[in-house]
């Protein structure tokens, strides 16, 4: 809008003083006080009211809240959330680079996978999973339509933990595959090329290279998908699993018919587990999103574009960290 | 060293699908030279030297480099593709710098040198560091070892992609328009540092639309148009008489 020439007059350059400080009365924000009391007030009555509310059964909460069986169920969600999101996360990493081989039939195949493990609800997927031993009987290894050359009985799935474990990570391998191919897809190809110019084998170049860099974008989202599994554990009840934390806190209440209580410990032990898992997705971001924040001893002197060093919390969400990986971001910053 | 022949190009043409980028391309650049590429944008300079290194494929004529067959091997009058494996071996002893540096962000300066020699040569990380330091020493970044490239100025990023390429100890260097993603002031310290090189003896290829450098350093200067080599010769000759009409109008615009 302005002319340039204007602009620069406009400014005198090193006039020698500085201008008047300016003492200006604030912007009032009566709405935001407004707001905030209003909120304040309502959380207060909610908490007050529950204090006291008989449905709640706080002495209830407080005795079950370390039962033994509810600590052991806790356990055992952990343990579901940990072995399905592993396997989930090995079999995504295979399925990405199956989505982004140039042979189309592997891809194809891929696709398919995909297609049906996300394309239907989970919990369904628990259940065909807690019966496919009585559609497959038996495993049969040999020459199809021929006598089968080993023959085992389908034991796997008489296993539910492990049934619970197979049916939950196939169905996060489909959402891990697309996480894992966006972090591999957003790094530049030059990164690639310039590991190829320097003799670098395809395995090298992933290994040291594009995995590296894309763990930035691949964990927050992998993150929020630990978090979304502890949760989708309770759905074990689908197979049927009885011996997770829902499990568990159900069985009890089904006794002693005080079923709020055990909702609120199951949710206590719940909410537990995904604020540590939270912090701990806090200190993996900072770890991947080297080089991208400020330097390790001294800070930058001279302030390039603030944008370039927004990496320093970085992992907020695959924007920042896309900016920062932009060839353009390499030269916004200082000149050291 | 001099005399021999470094990289030999004999009637050499790749095209994407229909569009054919280069045509017939003959040249042939010694051990010890320095030759430019010019020409405008479009031209097939940076195809042709990506061809090199086998970066592309060559789809007629033969490209060799000492002698050898770049990506693919002879055996009994038929040719045969080489397995990455192969082809990357042959890449060893070619270092290449990239417009856009392509330095690798999450590993510091020193990192980033260290991995070729390290990963390929299975040099010890210990041998592999020190001659790193030695490196960003020779391209006078020796304090910088332990910054993250989006610490460094563009021309330091260059200068350490160079100090990267040179740690595998090529035999030949490919510059594709080092120089064209720099602003203005950072352009001379990366040319210092490839004038250095030159100097040293290496042999370049360098794709440029530094005219200055291309009479200074370079041994001979080839101009490209249409995936053509239009004219080729000494530098000082070609820039100041070109013969052909088509390099005339191009270094009428770019001189």
């Amino acid at each position: 809008m302005t002319d340039p020439e204007q602009a620069r007059s406009a400014t005198p350059p090193d006039s020698g003083e500085e201008g008047e400080a300016i003492k200006a009365v604030p912007l009032r924000h009566p709405w935001r006080a407004l707001i905030a009391v209003v909120l304040v007030l309502a959380l207060a009555v909610f908490i007050l009211d529950a204090a006291q509310r008989e449905d709640y059964g706080w002495a209830d909460v407080g005795k079950y809240i370390f039962d033994k069986r509810i600590s052991q169920a806790a356990l055992v969600t952990l343990q579901l959330t940990v072995y399905s999101m592993l396997i989930a996360i090995v079999l995504g990493l295979l399925l990405a680079i199956m989505r982004l081989s140039p042979n189309p039939v592997v891809k194809s195949v891929a696709w398919l996978y995909l297609w049906i493990f996300r394309g239907t609800p989970v919990y369904v997927q628990l259940v065909f999973w807690g019966i496919v031993a009585l559609i497959y009987p038996v495993l049969t290894l040999g020459v199809p339509f021929m006598t089968p050359w080993v023959t085992l009985p389908n034991d796997v799935f008489h296993n539910l933990f492990i049934t619970a474990v197979i049916g939950l990570a196939l169905n996060e391998a489909a959402y891990m595959s697309e996480i894992v191919r966006a972090g591999l897809l957003s790094v530049d190809e030059g990164q690639e090329e310039a590991s190829k110019a320097l003799a670098m084998s395809w395995g090298q170049t992933m290994r040291y290279i594009v995995v590296p860099q894309a763990m930035k974008i691949i964990i927050p989202p992998t993150g929020n998908e630990v978090i979304s599994m502890l949760k989708t554990t309770s759905l074990v009840a689908a197979i049927p699993l009885s011996i997770d934390l829902y499990g568990v806190s159900r069985g009890i209440s089904a006794v002693t018919f005080t079923p709020v209580p055990l909702l609120i410990v199951a949710s206590i032990w719940y909410l537990l587990f995904t604020s540590v898992l939270m912090v701990g997705q806090h200190f993996i971001e900072k770890r991947f999103s080297r080089g991208t924040g400020r330097r390790k001893e001294d800070k930058p002197t001279t302030g390039g574009d603030p944008a370039a060093f927004t990496g320093s919390h970085a992992g907020n969400g695959p924007t920042t960290a896309a900016l920062t990986n932009a060839p353009a971001g390499n030269e916004a910053g200082g000149k050291g | 060293m001099t005399g021999m022949t470094m990289v030999h190009a004999d009637r050499v043409s790749k095209s994407f699908g229909t569009n054919t980028v280069l045509r017939s391309i003959s040249l042939s650049v010694d051990a010890g030279e320095v030759l430019c590429i010019v020409g405008p944008s479009g031209s097939g300079k940076s195809t042709f030297l990506r061809c090199i290194n086998h970066l592309e494929r060559v789809d007629a004529g033969r490209l060799s480099v000492e002698g050898q067959l770049v990506g693919y091997r002879e055996k009994g009058g038929r040719l045969y593709e080489l397995k990455p494996k192969e082809a990357a071996f042959q890449r060893r002893e070619i270092g290449m710098v990239f417009q856009r540096f392509n330095l690798f962000p999450h590993l510091t300066a020193v990192e980033n040198i260290i991995q070729a020699p390290m990963r390929v040569k299975r040099m010890s990380k210990a041998k592999a560091t020190a001659r790193a330091v030695e490196l960003m020493e020779r391209v006078g970044l020796g304090d910088k070892g332990d910054y993250y490239p989006a610490h460094l100025s563009g021309g330091q990023q260059q200068r350490v992609a160079i100090a990267r390429a040179l740690a595998m100890d090529p035999k030949l260097m490919l510059f594709d328009e080092p120089t064209s993603a720099l602003d203005p002031e950072l352009v001379g310290e990366v040319l210092d540092v490839m004038k250095g090189l030159a100097k040293s003896g290496m042999t370049m290829i360098v794709v440029t639309h530094e005219m200055g450098f291309a009479r200074e350093v370079a041994d001979s200067l080839v101009f490209m148009d249409g995936g053509v080599v239009v004219e080729s010769g000494d530098p000082r000759q070609v820039l100041t008489d070109p013969q052909h009409e088509r390099t005339k109008a191009f270094l009428s615009k770019v001189l």
